[in-house]
């Protein structure tokens, strides 16, 4: 039996942190957020949250910035948004999850080989490269860092989708590929400029 | 730069002795302006005799001063620059009048809000208060002894709106010996509070606390009770209201009817088959109907919509039969118009509740066992739809209940409001429920309010008897069930917050406790009375701490909760506190009215009527004899806008003639 | 009217039945539709958790490129739909945003000024074309067919305007005006758990389980989507529903496909044979036959 002792300081809150996520686009609201878990209610994917959405706005806003970038829950949000639509005070609980989850990729804080932040962060890959993604090569990339075993337990879906032509293995790519690169330059740049 | 001394500005300003005197405010004002640099620059201004600054000018001493100084230095003018007018205008112009001088030989000038809390520059700040007190100077000179008009108060009241506030209001006025007039639209006064059964905290029985107060306002020898009527035109100002009252026809005549409902007996319709309104449709009522057993008046009101008579003529009017003697009912009655004089007005026309099939998951309306918490209160009622029992539209008891807080309150999508009163509605609803019923009963709260005298200890008792209370918003209410203990019930989802875990709570019934919300005809009313609305649509009070019962407009007062979500205690103090307010305008017997008011010089009218439709309060007429526009004086509420709006300049108003603001603006432009 | 065919990364891959029928449909009413010339992909809901600028700028690309043939864009995805509306939105609301995703425009010679709006095929069939004029062409009814119309989440949530959020009934009146007996679906806006089926499974095959079991409990013989991954998630794993709950087997088409199908075009047109839980054994119960 072990036991553990658990006591929060003020000196581990992280004032930064909370003012930053107050300040995120949807999140005008977040300081009038009561508690009323109807956010928590209303999602899909809430059964299988450490905290759910309610308690993890409530420790964002408060500047608890390890318990909730460590959590599971940003990464199980599918942002169907039935909790930015139902929350009374019109916080917009799915943009506080993008932010949170950007925060965490930024800051390595994510579970390594979990398919849902290597997914975003290949894909993004992708598309800077190639204008496009092909469902195919996207897959690949991401079970590469996640397990590559598990394409063994896909084989049987994934020739019934070539089968019916449903999956290309040639590379879907734009013409101006350039532009895409030019694009997210300048972006770069006037980023620092009005320090969005 | 100096005058000429042909101007008229001049000639009237011959005989002109202006007081100074600029106020520190503590150090509200001083600590931005330099006072004393005003007060030194003022007295070297034309016609300045005295200039003071002290610290507090609208205290004893302060007043004292200005008093003494008209006395020994024979001053005709005064000058006070410190707070906003509104605060102390009147204060120093009783100053004046006591020292023998007319009032409105005053001029004030604002450095406090326009100058010391607006600005953090001293040096600016204390130029600018210099050019407006020497603007201010210049004005004074050009003020005429305007005179206040006395207008008589007429002694009889009008009361809008049957329910607990309006009643006691107008018990409370007819004991004081004044006439009322109590306009309900609905056929029945007692409004939200008849269709309860029992009242928080104390479960007094509604109907027995308020049918006696009911019966009292019926049969009060000074009350004129209008039911089923209506205020369609008011006209007037303080004192002086002039209101047309429609009423509608109950072909039913009022003086024979005797209530004893033969006729409601006898109809040919068997049974009833309209939607009771005041059963909110659990039940049914036939077209010749009493909206409730204890109605006051105790008159039946027969429906044209529904009744056979009225739709074909044809109907063997088995009603008038049973009437006999009485000759009581007249299917001919027309509605009629009625003109009343009235001194004061106080309007307590309540509130509505808030729809909740603005919730599409609640279900309202589609789940048959979803009700509205007024549905239950008329389900619990003794005289109520189901004799008291608590039995669903599908004719059973329920075992289980749940009762959902906030719907339709604290919620940015729908009003933002908290409702007040329905925490503690809803431990009632829940008290009453499991009693009757003996069901297991659930509260989804989000924060309990119980502020008022002995609400705290009513929640504690419901704690005692069981109820459950889980805090957290209800987001669906389904009828699938994911489990078999689920069938057939309706499942609430609900993050149970304290407990830190989403649930599925089966129960048997569901009750909303809806919001209150303003009536729907709040803005229609409102502009009838020209009163006005706050940003939610609830009448606005003068002043929300000081001044909760009166309006900007004189002489009409408000009650209840057509000002905001109120419970019963404090509709029934409004009442009285509205009541006082109008008994006090009547005592006075006479009313002031400021001298600001507009007049056309006739000579210069040309009659080109661009005035009359600019007028917000109807008070410019056009005279087809003379073909010259008029303004009527008591009407005219001093707005300006005729005055601004007339083509030809003939149109003037008194303390904001052209001469005294050209002379202000010069004051300010002129450079010292 | 001409608009510009917005298809999406999913829509030239797993999704390929949707474009091809939406297509199908389309020039069975007579309604131009041109594809967006080197439109990139929208982002969907993966690069915004990498970059949220970044991701406007590349939405904001097709957005300048459909202001430039002055025409509205037509997004089926449910994804490219809302972030495409998102990215306008976003441009208006937050001066920032619309700064950044001006100057990167400006960069390749592009400019949005908020005149090309965002529309979705139902939105487009229901107000533009009517339901009058598609009853009008209807040469295959569906007749008896019973059918669930899913929608999904991120097409009504939280941009649609042309219908209901909590209850919308666009598809509904569609497939009914194709003669088809739509059932009162209680999950029609419930998420179909997007891409958690592959992150964790039992997460993902829990909504997946939840949809098509609501969909039979309510007697619907099949399931229309409007969205490429919904769709994906609920035909593809219906094998594994099994494991210890009772397996459903039902066929999933894009709302498109059955109206393709009621307007009478082929097999190939409607992308039947995308299809990986047939469709043809309903059909013929049902006497529906397709060209």
């Amino acid at each position: 039996m072990s036991l553990q002792r658990k006591i929060k300081l003020e000196a581990e809150r992280d004032h930064e942190f909370a003012q930053w996520i107050a300040n995120k686009a949807g999140g005008e609201k977040l300081r009038h957020c009561l508690q009323c878990g109807l956010c928590s209610g209303t999602c899909p994917l809430s059964l299988y949250m450490d905290y759910t959405p309610r308690r993890l706005m409530y420790l964002a806003r408060e500047g608890f910035k390890a318990e909730v970038l460590s959590s599971l829950s940003i990464w199980l949000c599918t942002s169907c948004y039935a909790c930015a639509v139902g929350c009374p005070k019109q916080i917009n609980t799915t943009e506080m999850m993008y932010a949170l989850k950007r925060l965490a990729i930024e800051e390595k804080y994510y579970p390594r080989r979990f398919a849902v932040p290597v997914m975003a962060k290949q894909f993004s890959r992708m598309v800077r490269q190639e204008g496009r993604i092909t469902e195919s090569w996207l897959m690949v990339r991401v079970l590469l860092r996640t397990g590559i075993w598990q394409l063994f337990g896909m084989s049987k879906l994934g020739l019934r989708l070539l089968r019916t032509r449903r999956m290309n293995l040639w590379r879907e790519r734009i013409d101006r590929r350039r532009e895409i690169s030019q694009m997210l330059d300048a972006v770069e740049s006037a980023r620092k400029e009005f320090s969005a | 730069m100096p005058e000429p001394t042909n101007s008229p500005a001049a000639e009237k300003r011959e005989a002109v002795r202006v007081g100074i005197y600029v106020c520190h405010c503590g150090t509200n004002i001083a600590g931005t302006v330099d006072v004393k640099a005003v007060a030194e620059y003022a007295a070297g201004l034309r016609d300045v005799v005295v200039s003071r600054e002290y610290k507090y000018m609208c205290s004893d001493p302060g007043q004292t001063l200005i008093q003494q100084d008209i006395s020994d230095h024979k001053l005709n003018r005064v000058v006070v620059a410190s707070c906003s007018p509104l605060l102390h205008e009147p204060t120093f112009r009783r100053a004046l009048e006591r020292a023998g001088i007319n009032a409105f030989f005053l001029q004030f000038v604002n450095i406090r809000e326009h100058v010391s809390w607006v600005h953090l520059d001293k040096a600016a700040s204390t130029a600018k208060a210099k050019d407006l007190v020497r603007a201010a100077v210049r004005r004074v000179a050009l003020h005429k002894p305007l005179q206040r008009r006395q207008v008589p108060i007429d002694p009889r009241v009008l009361v809008v709106g049957g329910g607990i506030a309006g009643i006691h209001a107008s018990l409370t006025l007819a004991e004081a010996g004044k006439q009322v007039f109590l306009v309900e639209r609905e056929p029945t006064i007692g409004g939200h509070m008849a269709m309860f059964d029992k009242t928080f905290p104390t479960l007094d029985c509604a109907a027995c606390i308020l049918t006696p107060k009911m019966t009292a306002v019926g049969s009060h020898p000074r009350i004129k009770l209008w039911t089923y009527s209506e205020v369609v035109k008011v006209e007037g100002y303080v004192g002086n209201y002039k209101v047309t009252v429609k009423h509608k026809p109950r072909y039913v005549i009022d003086d024979l009817c005797i209530g004893c409902q033969e006729c409601i007996a006898a109809c040919v319709f068997k049974e009833g088959k309209t939607p009771d309104e005041f059963n909110l449709g659990l039940s049914k009522r036939k077209p010749v109907y009493m909206p409730f057993p204890q109605a006051v008046p105790q008159k039946v009101v027969i429906d044209p919509q529904t009744c056979i008579e009225f739709k074909s003529g044809k109907c063997k009017k088995t009603c008038i039969e049973a009437c006999g003697d009485r000759h009581a009912i007249d299917f001919k009655q027309q509605e009629t118009f009625e003109e009343i004089e009235v001194g004061t007005i106080i309007l307590a026309t309540g509130f509505k509740t808030f729809d909740p099939r603005r919730y599409t998951d609640y279900g309202y309306g589609r789940h048959p066992n979803v009700y509205t918490s007024l549905e239950v209160e008329r389900l619990i009622n003794a005289s109520g739809p189901t004799g008291g029992e608590v039995v669903m539209r599908d004719g059973n008891k329920p075992k289980s209940v749940g009762i959902i807080h906030c719907v339709g309150s604290r919620d940015r999508n729908t009003n933002r409001w908290c409702s007040k009163v329905c925490c503690m509605y809803s431990l009632k609803l829940a008290h009453l429920v499991k009693e009757r019923t003996g069901a297991e009963v659930f509260n989804f709260y989000l924060d309990m309010r119980t502020p008022g005298k002995g609400y705290e200890e009513f929640y504690d008792r419901l704690l005692d008897e069981g109820v459950h209370f889980v805090r957290g918003l209800v987001f669906e209410i389904s009828d699938f069930a994911a489990h078999p203990s689920e069938e057939g019930k309706l499942v609430l989802r609900v993050e149970d917050t304290l407990g830190g875990f989403v649930r599925r709570i089966p129960v048997d019934m569901v009750i909303l406790a809806v919001g209150l919300e303003p009536q729907a005809n709040a803005q229609d009313v409102r502009r009838l009375f020209n009163i006005s609305c706050a940003s939610e649509g609830w009448f606005l009070e003068r002043h929300p701490k000081l001044a909760p019962v009166s309006t900007f407009t004189e002489g009409v007062f408000i009650a209840g909760a057509c000002q905001g979500p109120k419970d019963i205690p404090e509709s029934v103090a409004q009442a009285g506190a509205a009541a006082a307010e109008a008994l006090a305008l009547i005592d006075k017997q006479v009313v002031e009215l400021e001298p600001y008011t507009a007049s056309i010089r006739e000579e210069e009218c040309s009659g080109c009527k661009s005035c009359v439709p600019l007028c917000p309060y109807g008070a410019i007429s056009f005279l087809v004899d003379k073909k010259k526009a008029a303004i009527n004086e008591v009407l005219c509420k001093g707005c300006g806008t005729c005055v601004a709006g007339c083509p030809s300049g003939s149109i003037t108003q008194n303390f904001f003639e052209d001469e005294e603001i050209f002379e202000e603006i010069e004051g300010v432009l002129t450079y010292a | 009217m001409k608009y510009a065919y917005y298809p999406g990364c999913s829509l030239k891959g797993t999704g390929r039945a949707y474009d091809e029928s939406l297509l199908a449909v389309f020039r069975a009413l007579e309604v131009e539709l041109e594809e967006l010339e080197d439109w990139n992909c929208c982002g969907a809901t993966s690069y915004v958790s990498v970059d949220d600028l970044l991701s406007y700028a590349l939405a904001a690309r097709n957005l300048a490129l459909a202001e430039r043939e002055h025409k509205d864009i037509v997004a089926p995805c449910a994804a490219c739909y809302l972030v495409l509306n998102k990215t306008q939105h976003y441009i208006r609301e937050y001066p920032n945003v619309g700064r950044v995703v001006e100057r990167a425009l400006g960069e390749i010679g592009l400019t949005y000024t908020g005149r090309s709006q965002v529309r979705h095929p139902l939105d487009i069939l229901l107000n533009d074309v009517g339901i009058q004029a598609i009853r009008q062409r209807v040469k295959t009814p569906l007749h008896g067919l019973k059918v669930a119309a899913y929608y999904g989440c991120q097409i009504v949530r939280p941009y649609a305007t042309f219908d209901d959020q909590r209850n919308p009934t666009s598809m509904d009146q569609l497939l009914e005006a194709c003669g088809a007996t739509v059932v009162n679906y209680s999950e029609k806006t419930g998420c179909c758990g997007a891409s958690q089926k592959g992150a964790l499974s039992e997460v993902g095959l829990d909504r997946i389980r939840r949809l098509l079991a609501a969909a039979q409990a309510e007697g619907a013989e099949v399931i229309a989507t409007a969205c490429p991954l919904c769709q994906f998630n609920l035909e593809c794993y219906q094998e594994e529903t099994g494991n210890g709950h009772p397996a459903i087997s039902m066929p999933v088409l894009f709302f498109t496909q059955l109206i393709a199908l009621a307007l009478g075009a082929s097999s190939e047109e409607i992308g039947l044979k995308r299809c990986l839980v047939s469709v043809d054994q309903l059909l013929a119960s049902k006497e529906i036959a397709y060209a």
